[in-house]
């Protein structure tokens, strides 16, 4: 019966969605073509996909997790944040310090109680934030609850006095900055400039291996998957409307006795956890996290990626990123000084000539090809009817 | 030797006769050749520290000549005619020599030339550690008697370490001749510092006196290092007071330094941040290409530098004009071709300034490196203003505290008392007033905006004096300059004039106690809460302005 409600559920959610609908089948259908290429086909065929696939596909989904969470809060609650990627990166380095601990003795240094940057630092025993890291569920929570708490607290203080619009991009972006610097001191106990690096393995199995690479692709589809259903339901929702009402108009939702600050606060907080588990599906696929993650061009970057894609429909998120890293992919292979100006580019003409994007495009174009059919079938039944 | 000569140099048979002298015979100093011989063969470290102490007694320039060079290792001995030389590298990997000996009275800088040599005809007079500080402490007594008063003061700080008889007598009969009383003041601490050593009780307790009023780390720390080991109480009692008041006169200029470090601090904030004030706070725009206005302009003060390498001094009065007009017309360009059509749609500003940004960071790459350029301090900025031992203010910050109040001045006269400043006003009060009454709105939206960036430019000028000068300049600059207009209050001159001194001197302050980053994040936190209590800034605009 749970079962049957469920499918009910999910049809129901993705029932006006034809795109989203679209989006996961083909984001799953690719994983399991990628994943079944990647472990049947012998090495050297044609039709062999490389593991350097594998990881980078499954860092693309990770990045378009974070832009879905993003646009959550830019595209249907109007609150431009340019420091998401501090939240990304505070679940990457909850990851990483569970990688960390993982690493035990097999350090360059041997030392099975401390990290080889304590050692390095001259420190002699744990700080008390790193307690409880050894263990997966603990970091597990830690992925969700360091970022959302962060959100939380930011985003209480700051909608409660209304500090909306620019000022508010403004303070996010100081707030991934000061992280940045934060995280940048060496004797704050994340690894300094270094960051965290050098894992081995994860519940065991090595992150070396083949086998862990396909399994953490898969488990950043279902990750993106879940992500999307959730802010899908979330959006369509009452609680949703209210928040579209709040991007639209802000005063009138509060005049109408709606207490703004606390829908802008569940999303922005919502939004918080789901980029910090990217940030922890992202870190043991890279195997590395450091500061320069926090640098306030990353979050901005994100920005754009979502503006590309389309802001306000979830799906064009994803599209963003994907496309967008794999163009940066592309031209960091050709050639790598051109992708500054090619990112530059993007921005001005996304905002100038795209304001929805590539999926604004596509339904403009679709809508062109209509009104053109429209009006052909329109000249045939005038014609049939003189006729 | 030198004052029998000097009659015979001043005709020219006699001059070649005297080259010839020079060349053919060792010359006849004060100080004996038989002197000088060990430094022409090889001999013991003793025998060369004798020459030091006969060169320093006999005290012509020609010996601090020889000290200096041998010091800068530049003192040679000819092979072929055994005999002293200077002797200098040339590019070609060959040396030109020139004779160590001059007459007295003429500049060192007619040292007459001996042609030039193989590396293989040299060979270098030998030098350790220990005869380097002989040297140094032996080239100090030349500094007593050189005519610039702040190089005979701190030859007079320099000798304290070392104050035996010679030098004592040497210092009292410089007290009784010396006129500056900066000197006298200097004069009068060393005399007091060696009758506080020497003295009976009682003198020891009235050199006290006199030496409260030194700032010399030196001083105090033989004044404390007495005070542990004095028996008697009255002297304890005076030097605990004299090292109370030193210590508080030390805590003032703690604070004097920090104030200026803050003010000058706060004036690279308010340089940055006051075009961003014209953009963002008068108009409205959020110019994440800020920075990179500055950038050209650091840019236009290297171009300038590299194209016109021997007007480094009068470089940055060539460069400030043009970075004007360069980052101006720039933003003019911005303007036009991207900015017109967003007004109204701040977010999307944003964006699209941001992509400017990195399209320009990239251009700049492109076209000169990734590196960072060099760019050359003029002379007159380079040197500080000693104001006491322990108080002094480097010139270049005090040059860009004034400069950045000068800026602002300047930009605020034009506001106020210019047309170009009353249609600005205008337009950003109320667009379509201004544009009803004949104002061309948006010829004027251009020029604001040029006007804003080219201030940026000569921002850039200043800064490409205290920074690298690298692509990514303008990155560092652009989240400060932010913090310091929202804190300040958008659309308020005076609010980004308080808010970037304010944060300038608070960050100095906080400094010293936690280090610099971290007093850079608790500035941020800090601007990040006042934005919650205050989100419209200190000096918040009231009124209808506001809405609009």
């Amino acid at each position: 019966m749970t079962k049957g409600f469920q499918q009910g559920f999910l049809t129901r959610l993705l029932l006006e969605d034809r795109a989203g609908k679209l989006l996961l089948s083909s984001v799953m259908a690719i994983t399991v073509v990628v994943v079944l290429l990647n472990t049947l086909m012998p090495e050297g065929s044609p039709l062999h996909v490389s593991n350097y696939t594998v990881t980078l596909l499954g860092k693309y989904l990770c990045y378009g997790l974070l832009a879905l969470a993003l646009d959550l809060v830019w595209g249907y609650c109007g609150i431009l944040s340019l420091g998401h990627g501090a939240f990304f990166a505070l679940g990457g380095y909850a990851m990483g310090m569970y990688l960390m601990r993982q690493i035990g003795d097999r350090g360059v240094y041997g030392n099975p109680e401390l990290p080889d940057f304590m050692v390095f630092l001259n420190w002699q025993e744990l700080p008390w934030y790193w307690y409880g890291f050894d263990s997966f569920a603990v970091a597990l929570v830690m992925v969700a609850l360091v970022p959302g708490l962060l959100a939380f607290l930011f985003g209480w203080l700051a909608f409660r006095s209304r500090v909306t619009g620019v000022y508010l991009s403004i303070i996010t972006q100081a707030l991934t900055y000061a992280l940045m610097l934060l995280f940048f001191q060496n004797d704050f106990g994340f690894g300094g400039n270094n960051g965290l690096t050098d894992f081995k393995d994860l519940l065991g199995f090595s992150l070396q291996s083949d086998r862990t690479r396909v399994v953490l692709l898969m488990a950043s589809a279902l990750a993106l998957v879940l992500g999307y259903l959730v802010c899908r339901w979330l959006v369509s929702s009452r609680y949703g409307r209210v928040l579209m009402a709040v991007r639209d108009a802000e005063s009138r939702v509060r005049f109408m006795g709606y207490r703004v600050e606390h829908y802008k606060l569940v999303a922005f907080t919502l939004s918080a956890v789901l980029a910090g588990i990217a940030g922890a599906l992202y870190v043991p696929q890279v195997g590395i996290i450091n500061p320069g993650e926090f640098s306030p061009i990353n979050s901005i970057e994100l920005v754009v990626w979502v503006a590309v894609g389309g802001r306000g429909t979830l799906y064009g998120a994803v599209i963003g990123a994907v496309v967008v890293n794999y163009g940066k992919t592309w031209f960091t292979g050709v050639m790598p000084d051109a992708w500054l100006f090619a990112l530059g580019a993007l921005f001005v003409i996304t905002t100038l000539w795209l304001p929805k994007g590539l999926v604004g495009l596509y339904q403009q174009i679709v809508g062109v090809i209509n009104e053109h059919r429209d009006q052909r079938n329109n000249r045939k039944t005038e014609l049939v009817d003189h006729g | 030797m030198n004052q029998n000569l000097r009659r015979v140099v001043h005709n020219l048979p006699a001059r070649f006769l005297l080259l010839l002298l020079l060349i053919l015979s060792r010359p006849v100093l004060a100080v004996s050749p038989e002197d000088l011989k060990p430094l022409l063969s090889k001999s013991s470290w003793g025998q060369l520290e004798a020459v030091i102490t006969s060169l320093a007694e006999e005290g012509s320039d020609s010996c601090q000549q020889i000290l200096e060079h041998w010091l800068n290792g530049k003192l040679f001995v000819e092979k072929q005619h055994k005999r002293l030389v200077f002797a200098e590298k040339t590019p070609d990997k060959q040396y030109r020599i020139f004779d160590p000996f001059f007459t007295e009275g003429e500049s060192k800088d007619t040292v007459s030339e001996l042609g030039t040599v193989k590396k293989r005809a040299l060979k270098k007079v030998r030098i350790n550690n220990q005869l380097r500080s002989i040297i140094k402490t032996a080239l100090a007594t030349w500094d007593l008697k050189d005519s610039d008063p702040k190089t005979r003061i701190n030859a007079i700080y320099a000798s304290l370490k070392t104050l035996d008889s010679k030098t004592l007598s040497t210092l009292r009969n410089m007290r009784a001749s010396e006129e500056n009383q900066a000197v006298i003041n200097a004069l009068d601490m060393a005399l007091a510092l060696n009758l506080f050593q020497q003295g009976s009780i009682s003198e020891q307790i009235e050199a006290v006196e006199v030496l409260t009023g030194s700032d010399n780390p030196f001083i105090r720390s033989v004044l404390a290092d007495t005070l542990t080991t004095t028996e008697n109480t009255a002297l304890a009692q005076t030097i605990t007071t004299a090292l109370a008041e030193i210590d508080q006169r030390q805590q003032y200029y703690t604070v004097a330094e920090n104030i200026f470090f803050g003010l000058s601090l706060g004036s690279v904030l308010l340089l940055s941040a006051i075009g961003l004030a014209i953009t963002f706070g008068v108009m409205g725009v959020i110019n994440m290409a800020h920075g990179e206005m500055m950038m050209l302009g650091a840019y236009t003060t290297f171009v300038i530098q590299s194209v016109f390498p021997e007007l480094i001094d009068q470089s940055l009065f060539i460069a400030i004009p043009l970075a004007f007009l360069v980052a101006g017309a720039a933003g003019v360009l911005i303007e036009r071709l991207v900015i017109r059509h967003l007004y109204g749609r701040p977010l999307e500003t944003l964006l699209a300034t941001f992509g400017i940004s990195l399209i320009l960071q990239q251009a700049v790459r492109t076209i000169f490196s990734p590196l960072n350029q060099e760019v050359a301090t003029p002379g007159w900025m380079s040197g500080s203003w000693v104001i006491n031992e322990a108080l002094s203010l480097t010139w270049n910050r005090l040059y860009i505290v004034g400069f950045s109040l000068l800026v602002f001045m300047v930009l605020l006269l034009v506001m106020r008392y210019t047309r170009f400043g009353l249609n600005i006003r205008a337009v950003t009060q109320n667009r379509a007033m201004a544009s009803s009454m004949g104002i061309p709105t948006g010829r004027v939206d251009a020029l604001t905006f040029g006007l804003g960036s080219g201030i940026a430019g000569v921002a850039g000028v200043a800064l490409s004096q205290l920074t690298n000068v690298g692509p990514n300049l303008g990155q560092n600059y652009i989240i400060d300059s932010f913090m310091v207009v929202v804190f300040g209050g958008v659309g308020n001159l005076w609010g980004t004039l308080v808010a970037a001194m304010g944060l300038g001197v608070v960050n100095k302050f906080l400094e010293p106690w936690v280090g610099a980053v971290v007093a850079k994040i608790l500035v941020l936190v800090f601007i990040i809460l006042f934005i919650q209590k205050r989100p419209r800034g200190l000096f918040a605009l009231k009124g209808r302005a506001v809405e609009g």
